[in-house]
């Protein structure tokens, strides 16, 4: 698209080059790991072996007298601060809230999961610390471990908690049962499909790290985390934990690698570095290595869900009913509640008009590391979970993949679903043509033949998708269970000379928030891009903020500043008015100057910004200055949406499925900047494929992570990927000035379907109809030979 | 504790290690070089790729003894002041870089790709970054970049 801000300065729409990119291409990157402070102690933290036993006597005597050691700490030494919160309360069917367990931030008496931190040791040196750790004398009285929701929920199962029975934490449920189960009933044909989604790990390749500093002098505690949302960490830390008011709380997060979801949380670490720089009154710091991280930073997904659609003789869907279980670890990490419920079953609909909708949810503890946020949260397993229905739909019907989706889709809006949401806009036909074209789906079935040729077996699947992003309107979450408002602050100050500091709630740590955000206040303030700074990541020097997730921080955030920037217009027109001996009235502004209509008599906004700062000449009553704040709370969800297409090719003799071609045809709203667009695309299709092809989370029976390193956990590398095909068909949001929808999380959404349905495609020849995640050679082979042998 | 002198970024430090202190810990924690990072402790991620003797290596699998005499490079000392090297270059110009955690290992690495191989296929490129990991970028324009990097390098240098 061009450039066709309110100002038309260009910035908008061009692919401008990053801001950020010279510090991080020098190695002069500031991450929480990179920041020494005077003084400073580092910490070890002791983590459980063990998923599930009673803490018997823990003796840290020899690890006290450890050289260089300062402190060790457990969990009883914390017993009076609050529990880690958790964000979203959810109600089950009858109407009960669900079960919320004390989340201890050390072990108090039991331990819950493997990793779970049972003491902290702190000394002069890393080694010392670590070294001293190991002289811990724990007596683990082992118990059963409920490792896997299976496991969890079988009659007789170890109690994760003794306060939920059953180990069920809600029983959660969106839309009209009776209303979904008559009209499967009554529907002529259905479907039902048994699905996994898998447990992963997040795996940001910065591991996480805190240094938590306080000064007796001022009694003000100072935390430096990897986190996506410096903010909520103070609200959680300060206000449910430590008991901390804001004032005498800083929570800087610097420059963070990478988040995806597993840097949303407040996590114990925090709390504990905190607690203990104040027992001390000394920085200490805590770095996680990556065999930690496996164990300590939330993972992912994790669900097993049962799903019937009914459609009727023309293949039009007519209802739908998902029964699911959803892993939530040992502790409610901090959105770990909504993911599996109001980021899940509210999807349902996905770009399909079927009219009755039903999906219950069993929120489950086990023994294992909590679950949390992952790129994508809830929304990746839903769209997973219909689009494997809407292919096996097809299937059974004869109806072309293609026509089915077509066929269902929603063409009027503003549409109601029947699970809660409204979309704004969309139009699925638009991107599933160009989808189509840009993948060449009419000429697979040459491709088809060519690779037979050569032994292979090729196959294309498709997958068409909605998601709900920019999270989220005030009341609607809070009227759902959510415990915080998800509202966005932004900041503009123009400087006295005419450059601009921008401060943002939302938070950057791969996105390109720095050259964005700069974008859109160039462009609509008429000011040179360059002119721009974003500043992030420090609650001393934000106003307030909520963080970044949920694809939130363009369409909140962004808008926030946008709004901002049009309080500091509307003030800057008093001025120029002023100073134009004209009625504000008259007063236009356009490419950053202010002009009384049908005269060439104008102000720049530099001169503008200067008589605001040295205000000699200056409109009786207004203050002085050029500084504006604007807190924007979204009217809606945003409703990205697309059209994916993946192509394979298996080995039938190996089981080995090489991704050959994938195609992206996406709605994110209005585009800001292509280029960093499609590097979010590139990164979320990579999570997407990831999770289809390769990543696998396994627990063994009694909570031991099997996949405990990138030895065996599988990372998508480079030569597993192929180059993607992006294409855009852009419609713009209707209830947010800037137009935009959201891009962080489109891959991982769209494109495991795509995946899966393309592996299905290639083996259904040979009579197989399913797959589950990851498609892994083995798995392939093994589906080959059970089909062969049914033969 | 062993003294150890390395000339790293074109200056000689000296300084005393203990004899199981990585390169990379060495380079961080007593040299200030935060560049070059840390992402995994089972050699896998690449985010600790320094040069040693103008070969890549793993800072993080290396020992500060082992690089006692050695010529080392990191992310650092490419640029010649604001004047980046053609491979930083490409990385900006292509987008080949999200929130920067692998991105010194990458830079590092590809350019002793390209002093190995000027003119890598796309195929090449991506086997040479089995070593890499990224988990921001989905590789796409990490590997455009380097393609792109070493064309400006002119074949290696
Ligand atoms: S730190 Fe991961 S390979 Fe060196
Ligand atoms: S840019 Fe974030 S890991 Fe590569």
């Amino acid at each position: 698209m061009s450039g066709n801000g309110s100002n038309g300065t260009g910035f908008i729409g061009a692919s401008l080059k990053r801001k950020e990119d010279a510090r991080f291409l020098t190695g002069r990157g500031r991450y929480t790991d990179d920041i020494n402070l005077p003084g400073q102690l580092y910490a070890h933290l002791l983590r459980s072996t063990v998923a599930h036993a009673n803490l018997g006597s823990v003796d840290t005597s020899a690890a006290e007298a450890a050289p260089g050691v300062q402190a060790v700490f457990t969990g009883p030494d914390m017993e009076d601060v609050g529990g880690i919160p958790t964000g979203w309360l959810i109600h089950s069917k009858d109407g009960s809230p669900m079960v919320e367990p004390k989340h201890p931030a050390m072990a108090i008496g039991k331990v819950r999961h493997v990793g779970e931190i049972v003491a902290i040791v702190v000394a002069e040196t890393r080694d010392q610390a670590r070294e001293a750790a190991a002289l811990i004398d724990i007596d683990y009285q082992e118990l059963p471990a409920a490792a896997s929701l299976e496991a969890a929920r079988a009659d007789g199962a170890p109690l994760v908690w003794d306060e939920a029975a059953g180990n069920l934490c809600y029983d959660w449920e969106v839309g009209d049962r009776a209303a979904a189960e008559a009209a499967i009933d009554g529907a002529a044909h259905t479907v039902s499909i048994d699905v996994v989604n898998q447990r992963l790990v997040p795996n940001a390749i910065e591991p996480r790290a805190a240094i938590g500093n306080f000064d007796p002098t001022t009694g003000e505690y100072t935390l430096y985390t990897t986190s996506q949302n410096p903010h909520l960490i103070r609200l959680l830390l300060g206000a449910f934990v430590l008991g901390l008011p804001e004032h005498k709380l800083r929570i800087v997060a610097p420059d963070v690698g990478g988040g995806f979801g597993s840097k949303i949380p407040h996590y114990a670490e925090e709390a504990i570095l905190t607690w203990t720089a104040g027992r001390l009154a000394r920085p200490v710091k805590w770095t996680s290595d990556r065999s930690e991280a496996f164990v300590s930073d939330t993972q992912g997904r994790d669900h097993i869900s049962t799903a019937t659609l009914g459609f009727d003789e023309d293949g039009r869907f007519v209802g739908l009913k998902v029964s699911t279980q959803a892993n939530l670890g040992a502790y409610l990490s901090t959105f770990a509640t909504c993911v599996p419920t109001y980021l899940y079953g509210i999807l349902f609909a996905g770009p399909y008009t079927t009219p009755a909708i039903y999906c219950e949810v069993e929120g489950v503890f086990t023994n294992t590391v909590p679950v949390d946020a992952l790129r994508g949260a809830g929304r990746p397993e839903a769209t997973y979970l219909l689009e494997r229905l809407v292919d096996k739909a097809a299937a059974a019907t004869g109806i072309d993949r293609v026509d089915i989706r077509r066929r269902n889709f929603i063409r009027e809006f503003p549409y109601q679903t029947p699970v809660a949401l409204q979309y704004d806009q969309g139009d699925y036909d638009a991107t599933l043509d160009l989808a189509l074209e840009a993948s060449d789906w009419d000429g697979f079935e040459a491709r088809r033949n060519e690779a037979a040729s050569r032994g292979k077996l090729r196959g294309i699947g498709i997958s068409t998708f909605i998601e709900a992003c920019g999270i989220a309107p005030s009341a609607v979450v809070g009227s759902l269970g959510a415990r915080a408002g998800l509202y966005e602050v932004g900041s503009v100050r123009v400087h006295p000379t005419g450059s601009v500091s921008v401060f943002t709630g939302t938070h950057s740590h791969g996105q390109g928030h720095e050259t964005t955000f700069a974008q859109i206040v160039a462009e609509t303030l008429g000011v040179d891009f360059e002119a721009v700074d974003v500043v992030h990541g420090d609650t001393n020097a934000i106003p307030f903020g909520m963080g970044t997730y949920g694809s939130r921080s363009l369409a909140v955030g962004g808008t926030a500043i946008y709004n901002a920037v049009q309080k500091v217009i509307a003030k800057g027109r008093k001025i120029a008015a002023h100073l134009l001996e004209a009625s504000e009235e008259d007063i236009e502004f356009a490419d950053g100057n202010f002009t009384v209509a049908g005269t060439d008599r104008s102000k720049s906004i530099g001169e503008v910004a200067l008589t605001a700062y040295v205000p000699h000449n200056y409109p009786e009553g207004l203050e002085p200055g050029l500084e504006e704040t604007a807190f924007y709370d979204p009217l809606n969800f945003t409703f990205p949406a697309g059209t994916h297409v993946a192509e394979v090719e298996v080995d039938p003799e190996t089981g080995e499925v090489e991704l050959v071609a994938v195609t992206g045809a996406d709605d994110v709203g209005r585009i800001i900047n292509p280029m960093i667009v499609n590097g979010q695309l590139h990164g979320g299709l990579a999570h997407g494929i990831g999770q289809a092809l390769l990543e696998h989370c396994e627990y063994d029976d009694e909570g031991q992570l099997v996949t405990g390193s990138y030895m065996n956990y599988t990372m998508p590398r480079a030569g597993d990927l192929p180059n993607f095909n992006i294409n855009h068909n852009t419609t713009h949001c209707t209830h947010n000035p800037l137009g935009v929808k959201g891009v962080g999380e489109v891959g991982s959404i769209g494109v495991p379907p795509a995946v899966i349905n393309a592996v299905v495609d290639a083996l259904s020849p040979l009579g197989v109809t399913h797959m589950e995640m990851p498609a892994t050679s083995e798995r392939v082979w093994q589906a080959i030979q059970a089909a062969q042998a049914q033969d | 504790m062993p003294a150890v002198t390395m000339t790293v970024n074109g200056v000689s430090r000296s300084a005393d290690v203990e004899g199981r202190t990585l390169l990379v810990d060495f380079l961080r924690e007593k040299l200030q070089l935060t560049g070059t990072h840390v992402g995994c402790d089972t050699s896998q991620c690449g985010a600790c790729v320094v040069h040693m003797n103008g070969q890549s290596v793993k800072s993080c699998t290396c020992l500060a003894v082992d690089a006692d005499g050695a010529d080392v490079t990191t992310i650092e000392g490419l640029a010649n002041g604001a004047d980046l090297h053609p491979m930083q270059k490409a990385f900006r110009e292509h987008h080949g870089l999200q929130c920067g955690f692998c991105t010194p290992g990458m830079v590092m690495s590809a350019i002793d790709l390209v002093n190995r191989n000027p003119s890598p296929s796309e195929g090449e490129v991506r086997h040479w970054l089995d070593g890499n990991f990224c988990r921001c970028t989905g590789y796409h324009n990490i590997v455009k970049a380097v393609m792109a990097g070493a064309d400006a390098m002119g074949g290696g240098s």
